[in-house]
């Protein structure tokens, strides 16, 4: 065996090669069976399902292979497991809305588990390099997948825009990347923390610093880097923009923290002050431009730019306490902003195409258990006890006050209360407004498995949260140690 | 001294290239102005003793990557083509011209190689005057090649093997979003 790479890599890399075997099967057999739609469905739920079992199998884990590339940690183990389970909320909301819009199946679940993929080895990816490709397997999938509806002009404008900025923007952060790499001669993580354990600046580190943190604020869409996403995600076929608004951001966050807090904790003080900036104006702007919305997908887009300056608090914490934070909000994030999304997609039938706040309305007589499943999607998103949503505020808030950001602190209580007006108005349209318009609304069985869990999770995470915090308190444990050591060191 | 001759001549030539390439008015002029700067990039390279990522530059930005820009140029038309490019007996002169040339090349190359590997007739094959097996633990800047080979194959190979994915994934999508009906 050559150096740095034995046979245990492949042991450990169990989950990524399930995942990738299943994601090519996923084409053959959309080609060769007939009944291919429920085939397809079949066989990347069935990939999903494994992936994630044996993903949870490394829970314990703690360790680096592939010649220190790849950490398989409890990290990555948690945010591998958020990662699949949004994948399988999002493929559950998908087959009555691509039957509705007369897309392939075949295709479109082989790139959700590419892009699932790419946001695995995110999550793991301990070297610039592996975490580049991964996020460039997620990113390419994503741009495919938001042009995906080709009749529809809004669905390619929406691939357009994003590919155009999401290749800019990968352009930023490569260089950032490359001024990182030159000023400290390695690309794995743990390699340049060292090499910065000096605690030196120069012009290159923070061009370096500034770049990178552009480049990622464009994954997370943190304001000024977010105009691409309310477009993106009014264009995108609904269960896609679910799944960019969730599996994209978790993968990006998971990424940020490895970065900034596992490989520049050096630098701790400057990149505090990007990210405060960004997280401040992000919440700000995000819950403002929310406000006048008129169609709901818009409407979410902005909302999930201000809960991306939410978690990025969490990030400037930059404390055990802060990264926990950031993983418990992004966890119970999920069940919240994907069933939201699950809503919306249900509306969308042959003659409505169901993103406009107006096609709500009514919706308490028709449907009236999904109309109280989004009820508890908008007060868990607004943070209303005794939601999901309200414990990770709460964590999210503890962590900022712990760490003696009041400031920020006090914008977010601002903002979260800025945010209910608009959470609040998509429920005036479901119960107060009774004009009905358009065919009957059908829920497929996998789409009311999708809303199921979405709600379980976005209750069950808010009066028992205690097994959710333990395992992000496990995780966020190695960077704890990671940047207390070097505070102490200035 | 020399060396930084070189670099800061390269440097100012490739930055403003990148300029007409932006500036230039006819697209056909903007994509030429390319294929001269990504040449540039590629002498940058070579300076810097990484010969492979400059035959890579070479090969797949000047070659492949500018060629497919200069047809989907041509393909959309974007400016009609000039009367005088027009004639046919231009276009036949011209076309003997750069075909007996690259005719040239090609007698030129085969006999450099043929005369060489009579040269190095001991170790016999084409190309056979360089010295793979002494590579192994060679110095950067005559190994480039083989060196990047051997990290890329071991310690890369996870990174290496998900670009390959990264390059289905691509291909997947080229055909779904071009071809009109699956």
């Amino acid at each position: 065996m050559p150096a740095g790479f034995t046979v245990d890599d492949f042991y450990y890399l169990l989950p990524e090669i399930l995942l990738t075997g299943g994601a090519l099967l996923v084409l053959v057999v959309d080609i060769l069976l007939p009944r291919r739609e429920w085939a397809a469905l079949g066989m990347t739920l069935f990939t999903l399902t494994l992936t994630g079992a044996a993903v949870i199998g490394f829970t314990g884990v703690d360790t680096t292979i592939s010649a220190g590339l790849l950490a398989i940690d409890g990290f990555a183990t948690f945010f591998k497991t958020v990662v699949i389970v949004s994948a399988l909320l999002t493929v559950l909301m998908s087959p009555s809305y691509l039957r509705v819009e007369a897309v392939r199946p075949g295709e479109y679940y082989f790139l959700i588990l590419c892009a699932t993929l790419g946001m695995l080895f995110m999550a793991s990816g301990v070297d610039l390099i592996t975490l580049f490709i991964g996020l460039e397997t997620m990113a390419v999938s994503f741009y495919i997948l938001a042009g995906y509806l080709k009749p529809n002009q809004r669905s390619n404008e929406a691939s357009v825009k994003y590919f155009l900025l999401g290749a800019f923007s990968l352009g930023i952060l490569l260089y950032g990347m490359s001024l990182l790499y030159g000023e400290t001669g390695t690309t794995t993580l743990a390699g340049i923390a060292e090499a910065l354990a000096g605690g030196e600046r120069s012009l290159t580190l923070a061009l370096a610093l500034i770049l990178l943190v552009a480049g990622m604020g464009f994954k997370i869409a943190a304001v000024p880097f977010h105009m691409w996403a309310p477009d993106v995600y009014e264009g995108a076929p609904t269960p896609v923009t679910a799944y960019l608004s969730v599996g994209s951001k978790a993968a990006s966050f998971a990424m940020i923290l490895r970065i900034f807090i596992e490989g520049l904790p050096g630098l701790v003080a400057d990149w505090q002050v990007l990210f405060w900036a960004l997280a401040a104006v992000t919440m700000t702007v995000g819950n403002i431009a929310a406000l006048t919305q008129s169609n709901i997908k818009r409407m979410l887009a902005y909302s999930s730019i201000a809960h991306a300056g939410y978690i990025l608090i969490g990030v400037v914490a930059a404390t055990e306490r802060g990264v926990a934070a950031a993983m418990v909000y992004l966890w119970v994030y999920i069940f919240m902003q994907l069933g939201a999304f699950a809503v919306v997609a249900m509306l969308r039938r042959k003659d409505v195409i169901g993103d406009e706040l107006k096609d709500l309305s009514g919706l308490y007589l028709r449907k009236p258990l999904a109309a109280v499943a989004m009820l508890i999607f908008m007060l868990s998103l607004g943070g209303i006890p005794p939601t999901a949503g309200f414990m990770g505020k709460l964590w999210l808030f503890s962590a900022a006050i712990e760490s003696g950001l009041v400031w920020l602190a006090v914008i977010f209580v601002v903002n979260s209360v800025i945010s209910l007006y608009y959470y609040y108005r998509v429920v005036v349209f479901m119960w107060l407004k009774d004009e009905i318009a358009g065919s009957e609304i059908a829920v497929s069985p996998a789409m009311a498995t999708a809303l199921v869990i979405a709600v379980v999770g976005s209750l069950l995470f808010g009066v028992y949260p205690q097994v959710l915090f333990d395992h992000a308190q496990v995780a966020a444990d190695m960077f704890g140690s990671a940047v207390s050591s070097t505070a102490a060191l200035q | 001294m020399a060396e930084a001759i070189v670099f800061w001549t390269l440097a100012v030539l490739i930055l403003g290239l990148g300029v007409m390439v932006i500036s230039a008015r006819s697209a056909v002029h903007s994509v030429l102005f390319l294929v001269v700067n990504f040449l540039l990039v590629a002498v940058l390279y070579v300076t810097l003793n990484a010969e492979f990522v400059a035959v890579i530059q070479v090969l797949v930005y000047a070659g492949g990557i500018v060629v497919l820009y200069l047809f989907v140029v041509m393909l959309v038309n974007l400016k009609k083509a000039p009367e005088r490019y027009a004639d046919p007996r231009r276009i036949a002169w011209t076309g003997t011209l750069l075909a007996g040339a690259v005719l040239a090349e090609v007698i030129a190359i085969v006999y450099a190689s043929v005369s060489s590997d009579e040269a190095g007739a001991a170790g016999g094959g084409f190309g056979a005057d360089t010295p793979f097996a002494e590579c192994g633990a060679g110095p950067l800047v005559s190994c480039n090649t083989e060196q990047l080979g051997w990290v890329l194959y071991t310690s890369y190979l996870i990174p290496f093997e998900l670009a390959s994915m990264l390059l289905l994934v691509a291909m997947v999508g080229a055909i779904v979003l071009a071809k009109r009906h699956l």
